[in-house]
């Protein structure tokens, strides 16, 4: 019965001169699915995410996203690169959020989130910024809409650069320990976010060190280590019953 | 003084570690001897000295012929020349700036042929005087007597001689333009580096490209970095242009030179082009204040004035109750 799944990597390896950070990492999202990465630093699990939308390069193996190869063309059995547009085209399906928010501090919280709209889409400014103030609302921040980011908490500013994100519709959303660099009475409102998105249905992929979120929030659970993934499974189960050594070191330092 | 003697007890108790409520300090404002500093008096001294000589002899030395200063200021051709100081350094500037811009971009672009071009290009226009730059412009025609346009290595439609294209006007933007480039190439290129990488990630990750990312992303957040020093090479520029003087252009100081090699008032007529390089500059300094202050609103801080900092360093001009308090300390 399965379907074409939404994002599929078949041994991704990747290398920054010399050194590998990916060895082969097999790994299937379904439409619908939370997936979530955990891992000690440098195990390439953020390595990986960029991949996927093509901010890094991949130097073997085959990673699809919505049934179309990211960042190359396969004619015959050659692989040619994309051209920036249509990589461009591709990386607008995907939304991204990252560590440090990296909101545009010289756009105000509406402007950063009519940015992709407006830019990318070419959408009319009323419409853009019309949606724009509607996550801004889901997000919980409809009193913050002319703010600039420096204004506002860690918390706040990863709530906007997830409406920023969402504002393009992507089918994908990646997650990039979203909750790292957050005072820890923050966290809490921008796992709230993520919880309501990922109940409405979003196709999540996260990077994280939040257990808890894992368990309660991820239909997958994966473990990386060294490049490759070393055990996954049901987050319930990979949590309390992990077969590998590995898995069973870093969970007993970080539970 | 017995109250202050209170005070010390008070203060001795808290310290002492006995966590009895404490009487309260006095809570007015701190009255403190301030530290002395004869080497700035001696300072001081001098540089009044050396003013005081010097306003004297601007008002009382014949040779400055001032007269002749209040004659020529607005000279009709003094002002058209400061005119033209002004186009140059409003055009050079301009272009420099462009192609600043472009030759920045190009130092970043993935191509190491356009990143080492521009890097020569840099290297290039900023190892050589710019007045060897602007005799050579001058000069091209020596080079190349006949300029063509046409396809490389292939079929040419027009050509023009060198020396009717290059003018002593044209030799003159060509030279302050390009040499502008070279130095802005350089300040836009740290404004781009100064804007951090997440930045052009996120912009990348909604799906702007390269482009778009520069123009809307990173070049506006770099412009806190590139308008202060840009600001100071307009003014620079200004004074510049009055090299291209060798070029026999009548800019502000070719028009003065013109009067005085007639008239023989060299001095006042220098003053004259001096006192409107003073002017624009000034304006041009107030501009740019205005201007950082826009890109920057809330990193500004105003200095206290010099009149406040004046009153604040001699001591017997401050409030009657501060000084009181500072007698009352020295007789202790």
């Amino acid at each position: 019965m399965s379907p074409e799944p939404l994002v599929r990597a078949e041994q991704i390896h990747k290398r920054y001169a010399r050194n590998e950070v990916l060895k082969g990492v097999d790994l299937t999202v379904s439409e619908g699915q939370v997936l979530c990465i955990v891992g000690p630093s440098g195990s390439g699990k953020s390595t990986f995410l960029r991949c996927i939308n093509h901010l890094e390069q991949i130097h073997q193996g085959r990673l699809w996203v919505n049934g179309s190869l990211v960042g190359y063309r396969q004619v015959g059995d050659k692989l040619h690169e994309l051209p920036d547009r249509e990589v461009c085209r591709q990386r607008a399906e995907i939304g991204m959020v990252f560590q440090d928010f990296n909101l545009f501090s010289h756009f105000t919280a509406l402007e950063n989130v009519m940015a992709g709209p407006t830019l990318v889409r070419k959408e009319p400014r009323a419409k853009a910024a019309a949606y724009a103030r509607e996550l801004l609302e889901r997000v919980g921040l409809a009193d913050k809409l002319d703010s600039y980011p420096r204004r506002l908490s860690g918390g706040q500013q990863q709530r906007v650069a997830i409406a920023r994100a969402l504002a393009m519709r992507p089918k994908l959303m990646l997650f990039d320990e979203p909750t790292s660099a957050l005072d820890p009475e923050l966290v809490g409102e921008v796992l709230d976010v993520m919880r309501q998105l990922a109940r409405d249905g979003m196709t999540m992929i996260v990077v994280t060190h939040e257990m808890g979120f894992a368990r309660e929030v991820g239909d997958e659970l994966v473990f990386m280590d060294d490049g490759v993934i070393v055990e996954s499974g049901p987050p319930k189960e990979l949590l309390t019953n992990p077969r590998e050594a590995r898995t069973q070191s870093f969970l007993s330092k970080v539970l | 003084m017995a109250e202050h003697a209170d005070n010390v007890t008070a203060a001795r108790r808290v310290s002492g570690g006995t966590r009895r409520s404490p009487e309260p300090l006095d809570p007015g404002e701190i009255k403190s001897v301030p530290v002395r500093h004869p080497g700035r008096w001696v300072g001081t001294v001098v540089v009044v000295v050396l003013i005081a000589v010097l306003v004297k002899s601007l008002l009382t030395n014949p040779n400055y012929e001032w007269d002749v200063v209040g004659k020529y200021f607005t000279n009709e051709s003094i002002l058209r020349g400061g005119l033209l100081t002004l186009e140059l350094t409003a055009v050079s500037m301009a272009v420099g700036i462009l192609l600043g811009i472009i030759l920045a971009v190009m130092r970043g672009s993935p191509n190491p042929i356009l990143s080492y071009a521009a890097g020569v290009y840099i290297w290039f226009f900023r190892g050589t005087p710019l007045l060897v730059q602007l005799l050579f412009w001058f000069n091209l025609s020596a080079l190349y007597p006949e300029l063509t346009l046409g396809i490389p290595f292939g079929p040419q439609f027009v050509d023009v001689d060198a020396n009717a294209l290059i003018t002593p006007l044209v030799a003159a933007f060509l030279g302050l333009a390009l040499n502008e480039g070279a130095y802005m190439a350089e300040i836009v290129r740290a404004g781009i580096v100064s804007v951090q990488p997440g930045q052009h990630q996120a912009a990348a990750s909604l799906g702007m490209t390269r482009m778009q990312t520069m123009r809307r992303i990173v070049l506006p957040q770099a412009m806190r970095v590139i308008i202060p020093p840009t600001g100071n090479q307009t003014i620079a520029m200004l004074k510049t242009t009055s090299l291209v003087s060798v070029l026999a252009i009548a800019e502000l100081l070719y028009s003065a030179q013109i009067i005085y090699s007639r008239t023989f008032q060299t001095i006042p007529l220098l003053l004259v082009a001096s006192i409107w390089y003073l002017i624009a500059t000034s304006l041009l300094t107030i501009v740019q204040t205005r201007i950082e202050r826009r890109f920057a609103p809330d990193t500004y801080e105003p200095g206290e004035p010099f009149l406040g900092r004046l009153r604040g360093n001699l001591v017997w001009l401050r409030p009657r109750a501060a000084q009181d308090a500072t007698k009352g300390d020295e007789h202790r």
